[in-house]
């Protein structure tokens, strides 16, 4: 068995309001692999994915990052070991221009000059984005930020890549094109999809939350195969869609 | 206020003026506000020489004199009132067409509509010829708290993605019959500021996390390095010199 | 009330400026403290959404429209600090990028847009809610209160400024009857605005309200059902009453203002001192009606101004050190706290 990328147990976490968010998370992630995180809305995936990197810190619970606690002293470690991307692109791109806001991220692990350089153009590179780095990240289309939103996470290097529905709001083409990035990368990764089809083009585990846990997992056409729980948990197939003919031609 | 602000503030170039560093421009800028905000307004001459100035200036950016002009449209009120005030003030009359004029108040509407056009003519200047965030780099140069600059360049970034938030739950209610004409029909305006208010603030919060998973610290790393040469400082201070002697002149023979 | 270029003389520009930038730099330090680290892009994004708000057209009267000005709203919502930072980059930005107000105007624009606004209103509405119930219906009725007086006070604090600073003959007299009458009009739209958008958000979010950070979350919860026709009506009543207030000043030496003057022995003082060597500009005094009434009405104006402006900047500091001890606290509880920030 691989080393483990990602190692989460019992996390609890309610927000201020009294909400419970997590209830009992558990998750395990080895490394290379590419995992889904499916659930209705309201599950606490998005609030996991924050835990992730310490953003949110649980009630209760571990979460392990490799060999690092995510905690304090190595939080800026785990931050620079998890790469999040978060749901809405313009939350993610904040600076004036998409260069630097790919440099955003390994400017404050301390890079500077040609290195820093170095490590935007690659990042940009790599999601196929190296035409609009001189754009303000305000003009660019929906795909476009997407993968510049990819970029900067990449550009510090990540161990782990946790993508929060990065195909909602994505035109078939730009959906495409991120499926080709994302199985280009070599990184870990745990993607949060409600996009069936594209879990189960991308990843080979899948795993349903909801109300704050995990309840299911296995290989991804099998979850997606067992139609009695996905309608358990308001999860759906596409019209038409067969999982698993899909994943025979795979 | 409105229509003007919709207008692009940036004119993509590349002449002298645009390509000086943001610093320079900034305080050259100022300096010949301040300049054009103290010309004793006796001296038509003196105000002549800074619209010349200004002219030349526009020309080595070369700024279409039509995006000026239509920038300047944001004077336009203060134009309106100028002419009031020889109606409202008080002094000596002078009869014009028939009409008895303060002359006080004649100089003022001479001394708001000189100033408020040309003092305006510099910002847009200024800001057609620098990009935004730059204008910001160059104003925490100039000793500008980082707190103001920044929060001005994130106030920028998402101005357009708020406005647009705006103008959508409108259409979203006019697509609904809402069509208010007097004050007590405004509630739904209001909520749907209020609506809008808690995304905005909600979005700044996932933006600090967004941040913090970058490994954000509290100061933003300086990426922007270049910065205003020897050169450009001096061209800043020749505009700004002749506009400051300009109206030292003005002041003497006044 | 974008100001442009040399609309008051540069003594008036400079003296405003250096109290702009004290009232604001007290504003910063706060905010930090309240904000820390999520500073930047909070009160930034809440910048976007005063300036934006400032672009939302509200109907007025037969179809005719008005817009927010937000100096109070932005107090009420992010505390006087945090409020009076943003307006101040609003106004900040809107010199030097949209050309709208003067570069070398910015004293007195950002003294009378966001200090006067920011901090007075807030002083305003923290008084109310000391008068009015603690409930969201009392919240909403002093959110409105307060943000219609704080244009007002914005408006009498530009009349103050005319009378060190004009730069044509218009007596301080018709200056300040024009500007504040007509901002009683505006005031009552900004306060309408107002008060409802704060009476959304705290149905919504109402630990989003930072003006109320220290009231009772559940009394807030009273849904806020308060009549238009009762809201306009209190703003009415609230206009008139300033407006008879300010017309007693205005008129022609109202004998019972003049004695009171004479008893307190305000308008002694102002005729001793009168114009004689007043730093007063030339232009606002010529033509005064009744000089010792005037300049009566000035100073009584300029000491409300002061109090609201310094009772609004004492809450703000007040608040960052409560704020500071609070977190502190909640540290101690442990990880039941939601982020790190
Ligand atoms: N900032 C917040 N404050 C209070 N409750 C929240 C907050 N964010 C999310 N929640 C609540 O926590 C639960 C889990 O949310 P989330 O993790 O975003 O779900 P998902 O990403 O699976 O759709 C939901 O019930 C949501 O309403
Ligand atoms: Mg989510």
């Amino acid at each position: 068995m691989r080393a483990l990328a990602v190692a989460a147990h019992g996390l609890v976490f309610s927000y201020p309001d009294g909400h419970r968010a997590l209830d009992g998370f558990d998750l395990e992630v080895s490394a290379g692999e590419r995992v889904a995180l499916l659930g209705p809305n309201g599950a606490g995936k998005t609030t996991f994915a924050l835990h992730l990197n310490g953003i949110h810190v649980a009630e209760a619970g571990t979460v392990a990052i490799g060999d690092l606690r995510v905690a304090e002293p190595d939080l800026a470690e785990v931050r620079r070991r998890v790469g999040l991307v978060f749901q809405h692109a313009d939350d993610q791109l904040f600076m004036p221009s998409v260069r630097e806001d790919v440099a955003f991220g390994p400017a404050n692990l301390g890079l500077r000059g040609g290195e820093l350089d170095g490590r935007v153009e690659r990042a940009l590179v790599a999601v196929g984005a190296a035409d609009v780095a001189d754009r303000a990240p305000h003009h660019l289309s929906g795909g476009e930020k997407r993968r510049v939103a990819l970029a900067t996470v990449l550009a510090m290097e990540p161990d782990v890549l946790v993508l929060d529905e990065p195909t909602s709001g994505l035109d078939p083409a730009g959906r495409r094109e991120l499926v080709e990035v994302l199985r280009s990368l070599a990184q870990t990764q745990i993607v949060i999809t409600h996009d069936l089809p594209f879990a189960l083009e991308l990843c080979e585990r899948a795993v349903i939350v909801d109300h704050g846990r995990v309840v299911a997992e296995g290989a991804t056409a099998a979850v997606l195969g067992d139609a009695e729980l996905l309608r358990a948990h308001r999860l759906e197939l596409p019209y038409g869609f067969d999982p698993a003919v899909a994943s025979r031609g795979r | 206020m409105g229509a003007g602000h919709a207008h692009a503030l940036y004119q993509h170039g590349h002449s002298t003026v645009h390509r000086m560093g943001p610093e320079a421009k900034l305080a050259a800028g100022f300096a010949s506000v301040v300049a054009i905000a103290t010309t004793p307004r006796e001296a038509v001459w003196a105000f002549a020489l800074h619209a010349a100035v200004l002219a030349a200036v526009v020309t080595a950016a070369e700024l279409p004199p039509r995006f000026v002009l239509r920038r300047l449209a944001i004077v336009l009120p203060f134009v309106a009132f100028a002419f009031t005030i020889p109606f409202v003030a008080g002094g000596e009359e002078v009869t014009v067409l028939g009409v008895g004029l303060s002359r006080d108040g004649l100089w003022g509407t001479w001394n708001v509509l000189a100033k408020a056009v040309l003092g305006a003519s510099v910002s847009i200047v200024v800001a057609g010829t620098t990009e935004e965030a730059r204008i910001f780099k160059g104003l925490e140069r100039l000793r500008v708290p980082v707190a103001i600059t920044l929060i001005a360049t994130f106030m920028l970034r998402y101005l357009t993605l708020i406005a647009d938030e705006l103008r959508r739950t409108r259409v979203a209610m006019r697509a609904r019959g809402y069509a208010p004409r007097w004050l007590w029909e405004a509630r739904p305006v209001a909520s749907a500021a209020g609506a809008v208010f808690v995304r905005s603030y909600e979005r700044g919060e996932r933006v600090h996390a967004a941040m913090l998973a970058r490994g954000f610290t509290g100061t933003m790393p300086e990426l922007d390095t270049r910065t205003a040469t020897r050169a450009d400082w001096l061209r800043g201070a020749t505009v700004a010199g002749v506009v400051a002697a300009t109206a030292l002149a003005a002041a003497v023979t006044t | 009330m974008h100001a442009p270029d040399g609309f008051l003389n540069a003594g008036t520009a400079v003296a405003t400026g250096a109290i702009s930038a004290g009232a604001i730099g007290v504003g910063l330090r706060q905010a930090r403290e309240q904000l820390a680290d999520r500073q930047v892009p909070l009160a930034g994004i809440s910048a976007a959404f005063i300036f934006a708000a400032q672009m939302f057209n509200f109907p007025v009267a037969a179809g005719t429209t008005g817009h927010l000005l937000g100096g109070a709203l932005a107090a009420i919502l992010l505390g006087p600090a945090v409020g009076s930072v943003v307006v101040a980059v609003v106004v900040i930005v809107q010199a030097l990028l949209f050309a709208d107000g003067g570069v070398s105007a910015l004293g007195y624009n950002v003294l009378n847009m966001a200090v006067v606004t920011a901090f007075g209103g807030y002083a305003v509405f923290r008084g109310l809610l000391r008068l009015l119930p603690r409930t969201a219906t009392g919240v909403v009725f002093a959110s409105g209160i307060a943000a219609g007086v704080s244009v007002v006070l914005s408006a009498t604090a530009f009349s103050l400024e005319w009378l060190f600073g004009a730069t044509f003959p218009v007596p301080f007299d018709t200056v300040f009857g024009a500007m504040v009458g007509v901002h009683l009009l505006i005031g009552i739209g900004e306060g309408v605005l107002t008060g409802l958008t704060v009476g959304a958000v705290l149905a919504a979010r109402p630990d989003l309200v930072a003006g109320v950070h220290d009231l009772d979350r559940v009394a807030l919860r009273d849904r806020a059902s308060i009549g238009m026709r009762g809201f306009l009506l209190a703003g009415a009543l609230v206009a008139l009453l300033l407006a008879t207030v300010v017309s007693q000043f205005a008129a022609p030496a109202p004998d019972g203002l003049e004695r009171v003057a004479e008893d307190t022995g305000i308008a002694e003082v102002a005729r001793d001192h009168a114009l004689a060597d007043a730093p007063f500009a030339d232009y606002a005094t010529h033509g005064l009606r009744n000089e010792s009434l005037s300049l009566a009405v000035a100073g009584t104006a300029g000491v409300v101004i002061t109090l609201a402006v310094g009772a609004g900047l004492v809450a703000a500091v007040r608040r960052g050190r409560g704020r500071g001890r609070a977190s502190e606290g909640e540290h101690e509880h442990g990880p039941a706290r939601a982020g790190v920030g």
